[in-house]
């Protein structure tokens, strides 16, 4: 079971938390503006990654915020933590946040 | 005499007691201490079971959890493993997967017509003529497999979870463990060390752990999973009292793997006849039990450790007939052997005899490339033939893990590779054997059947087979020949047949690799998993404050997701159709009180409260007045509804809205998501405030009079009070907001009061309507009365796939979620589903809810919608319904066939309205 | 092809088994094919086999990164049935499943098809009309569906646990008499000798590592073994299908996630029909070896790994008791997951992409079994007529612009 660092509560069992699934989907400002295709793709096109997702969580047994967290779907290994509206960090990332 | 094999000393047992048990219908002795395996062979108990397909009569091979065939049903409880099992007083076994006894089984029939079943027989035949298949060749070949008969009764047991967090958890209480314990335990970790045996190390042991205030020991618990984040499970077997087992959750720091090894079967002609043992076992029932697995013993190996195996028989005074051992230059090892004992270097066992207990085996002299036998057979009398093929770290864990596995050749075995970040691995475990290399021979080449899986039969002809037709791939091989997938999980031979599959497909072992190792590592019972979460407690229940009430007043409940809600309320001797008429009638006529607490209430506050809710639903908020109320519907950024409900403005900052019982906690979840991910710019906050706030609603036209005697200070005339508005009041003396809301239809006002004063509030309602006729109405009313009105019910007339302009919702042209999406082609356009009134050619006739909907009676029109909820109208005084029809709103007045139970009913289509369609009631 | 049958089986016998050929070659893939299937999967293998018999098109390879058939085909819980609720679904699904009934004599494989009952249960009024629904739904597509009331479901299934006093009692459930389990590994291997008899050639080991185009044309891949040109390329790798599709630079609505399964030790038969519940969640049948065979939800996290959490197992275990509480001494034995890539609408996507030349059969998410001839037939239609079988057109990646989804989140019946 995964333990997920929430960045307020500490370290806590998947079991307290909803997926968000992908993080860094803004809705767009003026939806009328985009065609049916265009409007489809935010509604419903991801990336999927096998490697490296950044991708959101809420506690929602504890604190009830939301976050992003930069994990591997392959390894299951998490990278980092980070705010909502902040972005991904890059780079090296050791030991576990 | 009774146990005629148990030593006069030694192993550790209470020979000062004794437990009787029954195996079969025969009664034995034993000792605490004792398993049901040492038990059984302290008797002289040597035909334990029957193998999974051949049915060949079997017998106790190992001593722990690699026991691939002496299974037994105790009590009502099938599969169990005889070496797992703690022998107490009063257990009665039966031996199961034989009829009609074990000693005659008819299934051995399989064992004669073994040619004809193969690895994937299966597969080859019983095609045609497909009814032959399924009731005849199905069915048999159901009832020849399986193994024991699932339990018949209840369980009696109860089954804990327990959680638990450590620096660091040790598995395997062995000499390795405890001292990775005492060495973490002495720097001050918090240390768990779990063992599967009910009690670990010796004395010294024990002391040096007891003096480690952080050390938690678990003796009788078995780690069988490792999942990410090294969080590990285990299942305690709990010694006395009403709890069986007890299923840890460990959440470790680190992780220490003292896990031991396993070790292996020789793959020889006859290797399964009970008396075939485990060299290492041999031994085990030897110290630990005091327990000798016969009393002519041949030991056959091919590596140093079954020397020792040799040394103690002869110590226990057991005639060891030979040593034969596959390696012509055994190790240093070889040299403990006793001077008289017959040696066999460079020699294999290539045949047994002794169907129901091993009397004799034959050994060759092995050719020099191993590929074959010469010279002369020598035939052996024994009843035991302790064998070691080797040993394999046991690494399930570790590869749970993620841990990598290499072969080590010189070893013969996989050894833990690379170690994931907080693993180690100690002692066997890490492959740290300190021995001379064994000879990893995998088939003794003569002639007769080899087993390489004793729990499926799997032969090393089925591996050689698999490989022929291409099942070169170990997994394919794996499943194709079900080698491996036994509830041992094929530990004992599980590398022979990759050794054998390697050969076949000439490759080496390294290169055809492993299977993967999956939870659990030992079968864990259903029950011990489930833990409490049984019955009521599997989901919690939610009552409203007035619960108790209805219960008293005879309310027939459903099931709302957790909630209980009362349904109806029938008199003595009503009927469901009966007590639901009477109660819609009372509230059309005269007065009904309706139990409302489970709606979902959220206040919603904030600067930006009104713009944030704007945002969301189809309809504007920042234009309501405080204290007035509005309907409002949100739907998902797919345009499809999601929910409803009414808000109400208490201020400028500060509205109160409500959802549906079922989706009370996603809309909160909704809202604080988009504030929190998209919006953060908004100043807004939300507050669940279901649970604060029961809700009574008082429905009928006498229903100002009965409020007006109980909230004397409220102005309750039209003007003062008009219909979609909120005052603040005392009713029954009760802090109050009374909400002039009517999903009824008829003048209706929902009293709010603080939930611990719910219950008062309803009495007072029930005792001041006494007067009028005020009755309880339940759900089953309320959907009338609302389906009357036409208004629509989430989850009922909405699937997740109908929009606002389906269900006929005008829909602001200001931005909300879900407007783009009610662009889209699919979604504007005409044939669309769209909600219409449905009436019944016959009006005494209800359509069932659900009824497929076709626009002509003939057998291939398409299906045009369905009905989506349907009743009997007792004010209306006929049956209507409403539903969703392709192009509806354009078909008022045609006639549509509703399709339900392989009948047709006409419907008239109409205007979802059947009752005040002015809304004059309402209005009051 | 060796023919099978209860007589070669003696014949073979009697010569201990030494003449049986492999089942399939494991031919060098060439230079060059008229259509590449990227996955060895159900679909993919019945896809191929579907191109050669109906459409005679036979220079086709199947290229899995692995062995075949040790995807989602080797780990799902075999379930096969057609109820499902929307008209183009069932439509679809029940071509598959009259596939499924003449399959084993048709690929002359016994792919161990068992129609012994699919039970969807209803524990609230929800349910019931839900239910009802899709039993009404069901028969307007000639697909058998029936209602059964708890007294005719005891009667059905004896050992369910149907009394009032369960924390979710049971109040009906619809039944499909014709649905039931079939053998996933044969499935595959059936597939695959079938097809490889035909001409077609499965090459194993081989990853697919770049698609190549040229002006909006697919010209072939890169794979692990080689170059491969192809005038045709399908994907249907499930679980995969984002990580293929975004070598030709298209991104599609899916989500990769683990989907977890278990079996029980084996048992002498006890469960004789295929029991699935929505709201206490978990589904169960018992496999021909006596195993119970036990699945439910999706873990929620996106993921790779094939494997998942433990509190999935701890949910679908309490509500296998809930069902059967008689379960609670039988003991779980092997756990495992697959990937599913799920969709908005729990309904697969099949059709063309907007590359020339590419096409797509994948977002089965957690259903794609029972869907394995169906969606190998009709996709192999799409392939060779390059354009839309008739069955398949609804499910074009189109209709998430258009908004035409075909939710079957209930019918799907494994929470997401």
């Amino acid at each position: 079971m995964l333990l997920i660092p929430c960045p307020w509560c500490g370290r806590r069992d998947e079991a307290e938390f909803r997926y968000g699934g992908e993080a860094h989907i803004a809705r767009p400002a003026d939806p009328a503006a985009r065609d049916d295709a265009a409007w489809a793709d935010y509604l419903y096109l991801r990336d999927n990654p096998k490697g490296l997702i950044a991708e959101r969580w809420v506690h929602s047994a504890g604190c009830r915020r939301w976050f992003n967290l930069l994990r591997d779907t392959v390894s299951h290994r998490i990278l980092a933590v980070y705010k909502i509206g902040e972005a991904p960090p890059r780079g090296e990332f050791g030991g576990d946040p | 005499m009774s146990q005629p094999f148990r030593l006069a000393s030694g192993g550790r047992i209470e020979r000062s007691r004794v437990l009787r048990f029954e195996f079969d219908g025969r009664h034995y002795e034993g000792h605490p201490g004792d398993t049901l395996a040492s038990a059984l062979l302290a008797n002289g108990v040597r035909l334990v079971g029957r193998s999974f397909k051949l049915h060949r009569p079997r017998g106790i091979l190992s001593a722990g959890p690699e026991e691939p065939s002496a299974l037994v049903r105790i009590g009502d409880e099938p599969n169990c493993r005889v070496t797992r099992v703690a022998l107490q007083d009063g257990l009665r076994a039966v031996s199961q997967h034989a009829w009609p006894s074990l000693r005659h089984d008819f299934g051995a029939l399989a064992d004669r017509c073994a040619g004809l079943l193969p690895a994937g027989f299966y597969y080859k035949t019983f095609m045609r003529p497909r009814a032959l298949w399924e009731h005849v060749w199905e069915p048999a070949l159901r009832r020849m497999a399986g193994l024991g008969r699932a339990p018949e009764g209840p369980d009696p047991s109860r089954y804990d979870h327990a959680h638990a967090h450590c620096d660091v958890l040790v598995v395997g209480g062995g000499p390795a463990g405890i001292a990775a314990a005492v060495a973490a335990g002495a720097q001050g970790a918090r240390v768990i060390l779990a063992e599967t045996l009910p009690e670990f190390g010796e004395v010294a042991d024990r002391d040096a752990l007891a003096a480690l205030p952080e050390v938690r020991l678990l003796s009788g618990t078995t780690v069988f999973g490792l999942y990410d984040g090294n969080y590990a499970v285990a299942v305690e077997e709990c010694a006395a009292g009403r709890v069986r087992q007890r299923l840890w959750h460990i959440r470790a720091g680190r992780v220490v793997l003292a896990t031991g090894a396993q070790e292996r079967m020789l793959v020889f002609p006859g290797n399964d006849r009970p008396g075939v043992m485990l060299a290492g076992a041999v031994a085990t029932y030897l110290a630990r039990y005091g327990v000798a697995a016969g009393r002519r013993a041949v030991v056959f190996t091919n590596n140093d450790s079954a020397y020792r195996v040799a040394a103690l028989l002869e110590q226990a005074q057991i005639a060891v007939a030979a040593i034969v051992d596959l390696r012509r230059e055994p190790g240093p090892a070889a040299r403990q052997r006793g001077h008289g004992t017959p040696f066999f270097p460079g020699h294999a066992v290539v045949a047994t005899a002794g169907r129901h207990a091993l009397r004799r085996v034959w050994v060759q002299r092995l050719a020099e490339d191993g590929g074959a036998v010469e010279g002369a057979r020598i035939a052996l009398d024994c009843d035991l033939l302790a064998v070691s093929g080797g040993w394999n770290p046991n690494l399930q864990l570790f590869a749970q893990a993620q841990g990598r596995l290499v072969y080590d050749g010189r070893r013969a075995a996989f050894v833990p590779a690379e170690a994931p970040p907080g693993i180690d691995c100690v002692g066997a475990a890490a492959g740290e054997f300190d021995e001379t290399p064994p000879l990893p021979l995998w088939l003794v080449p003569a002639p007769g059947r080899a087993f390489v899986d004793l729990h499926n039969d799997v032969t090393a002809d089925d591996i050689a087979l698999a490989a022929r037709e291409g099942m070169t791939a170990i997994e394919h091989t794996k499943r194709y020949t079900t080698l491996g997938m036994g509830t041992d999980q094929g530990r004992t031979g599980n590398l022979a047949g990759i050794g054998l599959l390697s050969q076949a497909a000439g490759r080496s072992l390294a290169a055809t690799g492993i299977t993967t190792f999956r939870p659990p590592v030992v079968p864990v019972g259903f029950g011990a998993i489930a833990g409490r979460a049984r019955g009521r407690f599997s989901d919690p229940v939610r009552e409203t404050p007035m619960h108790d009430w209805h219960e008293a007043a005879g309310a027939v409940f459903e099931n709302v997701g957790q909630w209980r809600r009362p349904r109806y309320y029938p008199l003595a001797g009503e009927t469901m159709d009966q007590a639901v008429r009477r109660e819609c009638l009372a509230a059309r006529d005269r007065a009904a009180l309706f139990d409302a607490s489970t709606l979902g209430k959220i206040e919603v506050s904030g600067r930006d409260a009104a713009r944030f809710l704007d945002r969301l639903y189809i309809n504007r908020w920042d234009d309501l007045a405080v204290g007035r109320c509005r309907y409002g519907v949100m739907c998902r950024d797919d345009g499809m509804v999601f929910d409803d409900g009414v808000g109400t403005r208490l201020g400028d900052n500060r509205f109160l809205v409500t959802t549906t019982t079922g989706n009370a906690a996603a809309v909160l979840d909704w809202f604080e998501e988009w504030l929190q991910t998209e919006w953060p710019e908004l100043e807004v906050f939300c507050t669940s405030l279901t649970e604060e706030w029961a809700n009574a609603t008082l429905v009928g036209p006498r229903s100002r009079e009965i409020l007006a005697a109980l909230a004397p200070g409220l102005a309750l005339d039209r003007a003062a009070f008009p219909f979609m508005a909120m005052r603040e009041a005392a009713v029954a003396g009760l802090p109050a907001r009374l909400f002039r809301i009517s999903f009824s239809g008829e003048l209706s006002y929902e009293i709010n009061v603080p939930a611990e004063c719910g219950l008062a509030l309803w009495e007072a309602l029930i005792a001041a309507g006494r007067d009028y006729g005020l009755v309880p109405y339940g759900t089953e009313a309320m959907h009338v009365l609302r389906a009357e009105k036409g208004y629509f019910m989430v989850g009922q007339e909405t699937d997740g796939t109908v929009t606002p302009l389906d269900l006929g919702l005008a829909v602001k042209t200001a931005d909300f979620l879900g407007r783009r999406s009610l662009l889209r082609s699919d979604l504007a356009r005409p044939g669309r589903e769209q909600l219409v009134g449905l009436l019944p050619d016959d009006p005494g006739e209800v359509v069932a809810e659900g009824a497929a909907l076709i626009a002509d009676a003939s057998a291939s029109a398409p299906l045009a919608g369905h009905v989506t909820s349907s009743y009997f109208g007792p004010r209306i005084g006929r049956s209507f319904a409403l539903g969703l029809v392709a192009g509806g709103r354009a078909r008022h007045g045609e006639t549509v066939w509703a399709a339900a139970d392989g009948r047709l009913t006409p419907m008239r289509v109409a205007a979802p309205v059947f009752y005040d369609p002015q809304g004059r009631r309402r209005d009051g | 092809m060796q023919r099978f049958s209860l007589i070669a089986l003696a014949g073979h016998a009697l010569g201990r088994h030494r003449a049986w050929t492999p089942l399939w070659r494991k031919p060098a893939p060439r230079p060059r094919y008229a259509v590449v299937i990227v996955g060895g999967g159900g679909h993919g293998l019945a896809t191929a086999y579907y191109l050669a018999k109906e459409h005679g098109i036979t220079d086709v390879a199947v290229l899995d990164k692995g062995p075949i058939g040790l995807g989602n085909t080797g780990r799902n819980t075999t379930i096969v049935r057609s109820n499902y609720l929307r008209s183009d679904s069932a439509r679809l699904y029940e071509h598959s499943l009259r596939l499924w009934e003449g399959l084993s004599a048709e690929l002359n494989f016994n792919l161990m098809l068992s129609r012994r009952g699919v039970l969807n249960l209803a524990h609230n009024l929800a349910d019931i009309r839900e239910g009802r629904r899709r039993v009404n739904a069901n028969r307007r597509h000639g697909i058998d569906a029936e209602w059964l009331d708890p007294a005719a479901l005891a009667r059905f299934c004896p050992i369910l646990n149907v009394s009032d006093t369960a924390r979710h009692p049971i109040l009906g459930a619809t039944l499909q008499r014709r649905g039931g389990v079939a053998r996933h590994d044969a499935v595959a291997w059936g597939y695959a000798r079938a097809a490889d008899a035909r001409g077609v050639d499965i090459v194993e080991d081989c990853e697919v590592t770049a698609i190549r185009t040229a002006n909006g044309r697919v010209t072939g891949v890169e794979t692990s073994r080689g170059a491969i040109a192809a005038d045709k390329v399908a994907i249907t790798a499930a679980g995969h299908n984002s990580v293929v599709a975004a070598m030709a630079g298209l991104r599609l609505p899916l989500q990769s996630h683990p989907l977890q399964a278990l079996v029980s030790e084996p048992l002498k038969p006890v469960l004789d029909c295929v029991v699935m519940s929505n709201a206490v969640h978990v589904y169960v049948s018992q496999s021909d070896k006596g195993e119970l065979v036990v699945g439910a939800g999706i873990d929620a996290f996106n993921s790779y790994a094939q494997r998942g959490s433990f509190p999935v197992i701890e949910a679908q275990s309490a509500a296998l008791l809930e069902l059967f509480p008689m379960f609670s001494r039988v003991r779980m034995m092997r756990s495992w997951a697959g990937i599913v890539d799920v969709s908005p609408d729990a309904s697969p996507i099949i059709g063309k992409l907007p590359v020339e030349g590419l096409y797509l059969n994948g977002g089965w998410g957690t259903g794609g079994f029972k869907a394995t001839p169906g969606a190998g037939h009709v996709f192999a239609h799409t392939i060779a007529r390059d354009e839309p079988h008739p069955l398949a057109a609804p499910f074009a990646l189109g209709r998430f612009a258009s908004g035409a989804l075909i939710d079957e989140h209930s019918a799907a019946a494994v929470a997401h």
